[in-house]
């Protein structure tokens, strides 16, 4: 009698790599219904082209590369990009700058690498750089929250905005949209106004900008589920948000006159969703404890740096692609202690 | 069932906890339904020569010898090693190569017994030693050495050798290593139940060997009868020097750094041994084997061995004669149950597969476990997304994505940088990697490749410094040979100058005594011709000499 043979263990957990992507997915859901609430049906067209076009995409890579598409796309981990895309685009972004994000995402930054777990950068993070980059008036037209929007769409009229760029009928752009609060506050802060005075604005919540911080809250909550279900750690996470809230505090103590409050620089823009879904993404971040304490603690700094001095409202993006290069070092300098090991004294 | 929990209360101990490791489901009971049987005597036995860590012992029978049960078969000479006793009595029928079980699934020299039936004991074996307390170390190590006891947790590392570290380790501890974490094997348990006063006697005879103070046993929680057991006997029988500590279940406590760490707090240094921070630890069955050797005269021939898994029938702990094969085990324990899908030797977490059944059990071998073909779809491998899952359980505190990612560069410096060697192959790593890839297939891998390299680098080491002496000769030889010309040439030009020296003396002379006449003449007034007064013979040689001078002049 033949037996087969394998290696050991001859056990195996039954997660996989799509199980863990399921729960990222799931985590996003209250997240995009608070993004939808508040933002239109625009955010759910942005997440159906770009997931459409980050499989697609994906599917004619492996294709080109003659291997089979279903077992690649079936991880899920291009719908998972698509999505962190999708969410950290304006609302009426014309269909084709989300396509091209999202084609570059898989095509140039994914699988170029070699597919998944290859990828140096965070795909959709540096698509929506080059989004931004490229087209930055397109990319920061926001709509107000809905609370603030006295002309909100329908989901007709989405449509037609984003597949035909046409307005409804008595309405432009310049009526319907909105700068984000983090876009308001630095602007007029380089305009030298005084933060009381921005915070006049009918755009300001109870400690952020009105929606975006409970698009925050509900973000804060799926990252929670993720951290609950041992999917992420929180080495990633804590370490950004507390790196960004001792800093932003620092800064705020010396002079509140210009400088925002902490609460405000957590819960506005795109810090939680960075913080538990974008920069926590495994493949381009530390992978040593000690190092995702560091990679946290640096992206938050350069969150910090980057919104207070920089010319980009939102640093997000920026953090986590610049942190992604540094990754590995760190990994390399921050080898855990081996069993046994005993603490170097002399050589070395 | 006991609670689990309630023994563990028992401690005083302070436990340790070690880092990673895995909750897995135990399979335990599957084999522990039936009592342990003994194995029944196959017609022939197949018995590896090499069945410990160390060199091979010499073989002392030839083939159409009769032996007798506990006889020895090969002797060992080195100090790292082990002899083999016949496991039964019969004739010598083959000394050649035979598959054993092996990863590689190597051949290897084995001696095959066909068996007479009678199990005959050898009556030449050593008389038991009732008071082993009147014995030195030296005495009861030789008799440890004799019946060829080896580490029966798996190592196979010769037990003497172990027993004996050396005045410059000082040991203060012997643990016990009763914890048997992998799942399904249940050959320790069987052996805790129904022999813990036999075991509790090899510990105070190793214990006195070592001449240490204190012994603990590091036992699973998940073993309650065999805790009560230890603990009966332990009661029967109180030294006060013996502790029983019941440790959490958690693969893999039963590791030998894993349980030290647990019971101790301390860690054995990375390439170190437990001897260098004052502990020896042996397994149970070690400790059985020692008083069967010691207080019964019984030569190591046999071994408890749990045959397990879902693709047997009768799933049970058997008493197995060295040398059975695997397939008459199986019979034993009511055949295969369809749908079989691997014959693994070892449990499920660090055991290796089979590809076949006609292979022999040897010391070494604790469990014969056969799995059974689940339903669910194959896990392919794919990328790794560097999730970090694995290190959370590495027991060895590595980073198994890192060493993976080199090993599978083949970057062999960068993957012993992260620590490879300190890789125990203990599998939890592969076993909750969400993308299914087999790590430590890449780590053994990696392993055999450095071995490999380094082996290379011995050979070529040799190989040039080959080179180097045989330049060096050579360079000698030139030497000694030019040395030699140069003597020859010396001597040549000695003789040439000796030669031509009694002539060139007899002109000198002459041309003196010619001077002196001239000088004498003058003085006188008379100038006289040149040659005047010469002998002929004179006369020629100087024209001789003249005619060089001309020649060389010329
Ligand atoms: S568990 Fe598997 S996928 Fe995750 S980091 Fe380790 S090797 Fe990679
Ligand atoms: S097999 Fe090696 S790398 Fe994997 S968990 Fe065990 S010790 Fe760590």
């Amino acid at each position: 009698m033949k037996f087969a043979t394998s290696t050991s263990p001859h056990t195996f957990q039954t997660d996989s790599v799509q199980k863990v992507m399921l729960e990222v997915l799931l985590a996003l859901v209250p997240g995009i219904i608070a993004m939808t609430w508040y933002f239109g049906w625009g955010i759910l067209v942005n997440i159906a082209v770009s997931v459409s076009v980050a499989v697609a995409s994906e599917v004619f890579v492996i294709k080109l590369r003659k291997r089979p598409a279903l077992p690649v796309i079936s991880d899920l981990s291009a719908v998972v990009t698509g999505v962190l895309l999708a969410l950290a685009l304006p609302p009426l972004l014309p269909w084709w700058i989300t396509a091209i994000g999202a084609a570059f995402a898989i095509t140039m930054v994914k699988q170029l690498y070699g597919g998944i777990g290859y990828n140096p950068f965070n795909p959709a993070m540096a698509a929506y750089a080059l989004l931004l980059v490229s087209w930055p008036k397109h990319m920061t037209s926001w709509l107000p929250p809905s609370m603030l929007n006295s002309t909100p769409l329908d989901f007709g009229q989405v449509l037609n905005v984003i597949f035909t760029g046409a307005m409804p009928a008595g309405l432009s752009w310049d009526t319907i949209s909105s700068a984000t609060p983090l876009d308001e506050m630095f602007t007029r802060l380089d305009m030298n106004q005084m933060i009381e005075e921005i915070r006049q604005s009918p755009l300001w919540g109870d400690f952020g900008g009105k929606g975006w911080e409970w698009v925050n809250n509900w973000y804060l909550l799926g990252g929670l589920y993720l951290l609950f279900r041992k999917v992420i750690s929180w080495h990633i996470p804590i370490s950004i948000i507390a790196s960004l809230l001792v800093l932003s505090g620092l800064a705020y103590m010396i002079d509140p006159a210009v400088h925002p409050f902490p609460a405000f620089h957590i819960f506005t823009g795109g810090v939680m969703l960075g913080a538990f879904f974008i920069a926590t993404d495994p493949v381009s971040a530390c992978t040593t404890k000690k190092g995702q304490l560091i990679f946290g603690a640096s992206i938050g700094a350069l969150i910090f740096i980057i919104r207070s001095w920089g010319g980009y409202p939102d640093a997000v993006a920026f953090a986590v692609l610049l942190m992604n290069m540094a990754a590995p070092t760190i990994d390399y300098y921050t080898k855990p202690r081996v069993f046994g090991e005993v603490k170097d004294t002399s050589d070395d | 069932m006991h609670v689990p929990g309630t023994s563990i209360n028992r401690n005083k101990r302070k436990l340790w906890q070690f880092h990673g490791g895995l909750h897995l489901p135990d399979h335990k009971s599957m084999s522990m339904q039936r009592p342990p049987v003994d194995a029944l005597l196959d017609d022939l036995l197949v018995i590896p020569l090499q069945q410990h860590i160390g060199e091979p012992p010499e073989i002392l029978v030839k083939e159409g010898d009769k032996v007798l049960k506990g006889q020895i078969l090969a002797r060992a000479n080195a100090y790292v090693s082990a002899p083999i006793h016949a496991s039964s009595s019969g004739t010598v029928v083959a000394i050649d190569e035979q598959p054993v079980p092996h990863p590689s699934g190597l051949s290897a020299t084995c001696i095959t017994i066909e068996t007479d039936g009678q199990d005959k004991w050898d009556d030449c074996l050593p008389e038991p030693i009732s008071d082993y307390k009147s014995c030195s170390a030296d005495e009861l190590l030789e008799r440890i050495h004799w019946a060829g006891i080896v580490g029966l947790g798996g190592a196979t590392f010769p037990s003497r050798v172990k027993l004996n570290p050396g005045p410059n380790k000082p040991i203060d501890t012997l643990v016990v290593n009763a914890a048997e974490c992998e799942p399904y094997i249940t050959c320790d348990d069987a052996l805790i139940r129904n022999h813990a006063q036999e075991i509790l006697h090899g510990i105070h005879i190793v214990m006195h060997i070592l001449s240490v103070k204190l012994c603990l046993i590091g036992i699973e929680d998940n073993k309650p009868d065999a805790i009560a057991a230890i603990q009966k006997a332990l009661s029967e029988h109180d030294t006060g020097d013996i502790e029983l500590v019941v440790v959490p279940t958690i693969y893999p406590s039963g590791g030998e750094k894993q349980l030290i760490q647990i019971l101790t707090g301390k860690e054995i240094p990375g390439n170190g041994l437990p001897a260098d921070i004052g502990i020896v630890c042996h397994n149970v069955a070690t400790l059985f084997a020692v008083n069967n050797a010691v207080s019964k005269g019984y030569p190591l021939i046999s071994r408890m061995v749990t045959v397990t898994g879902e693709g047997i029938n009768k799933p049970q702990n058997m008493i197995v004669p060295n040398g059975t094969l695997i397939s008459s085990l199986i019979e034993r324990a009511g055949g295969y149950h369809n749908n079989v899908n691997e014959l693994i030797m070892g449990g499920p977490m660090m055991g290796y597969a089979l590809s076949s059944d006609k292979l022999p059990v040897s010391k070494a071998t604790n469990c014969i476990l056969v799995t059974q073909k689940d339903n669910a779809p194959a896990n392919t491998p794919a990328a790794c997304i560097r999730c970090g899952k694995c290190a959370e359980v590495c027991p060895a505190l590595l980073l198994p994505q890192q060493l993976y990612w080199y090993a599978r560069a083949r970057d062999l410096d960068k993957v012993q940088d992260f620590n490879l060697f300190d890789c125990i192959e203990c599998g939890c790593c592969a076993h909750v990697c969400p993308s299914h890839i087999p790590l430590v297939q890449y780590y053994r891998f990696a392993k055999t490749e450095i071995w490999a390299r380094e082996e290379d680098k011995r050979k070529s080491d040799i190989a040039r410094q080959r080179h180097e002496f045989r330049e060096a000769r050579l360079a000698r030889i030139k030497a000694e040979k030019q040395a030699k010309l140069r003597k020859k040439k010396e001597v040549l030009e000695k003789k040439k100058a000796a030669d031509v020296d009694p002539k060139k003396a007899a002109i000198e002379a002459a041309m003196k005594r010619a001077a002196e006449k001239k000088q004498k003449l003058q003085e006188e007034g008379k100038i006289p011709a040149n040659t005047e007064n010469l002998t002929t013979a004179q006369q020629r040689q100087i024209d001789d000499a003249n005619k060089r001078r001309e020649n060389s002049e010329s």
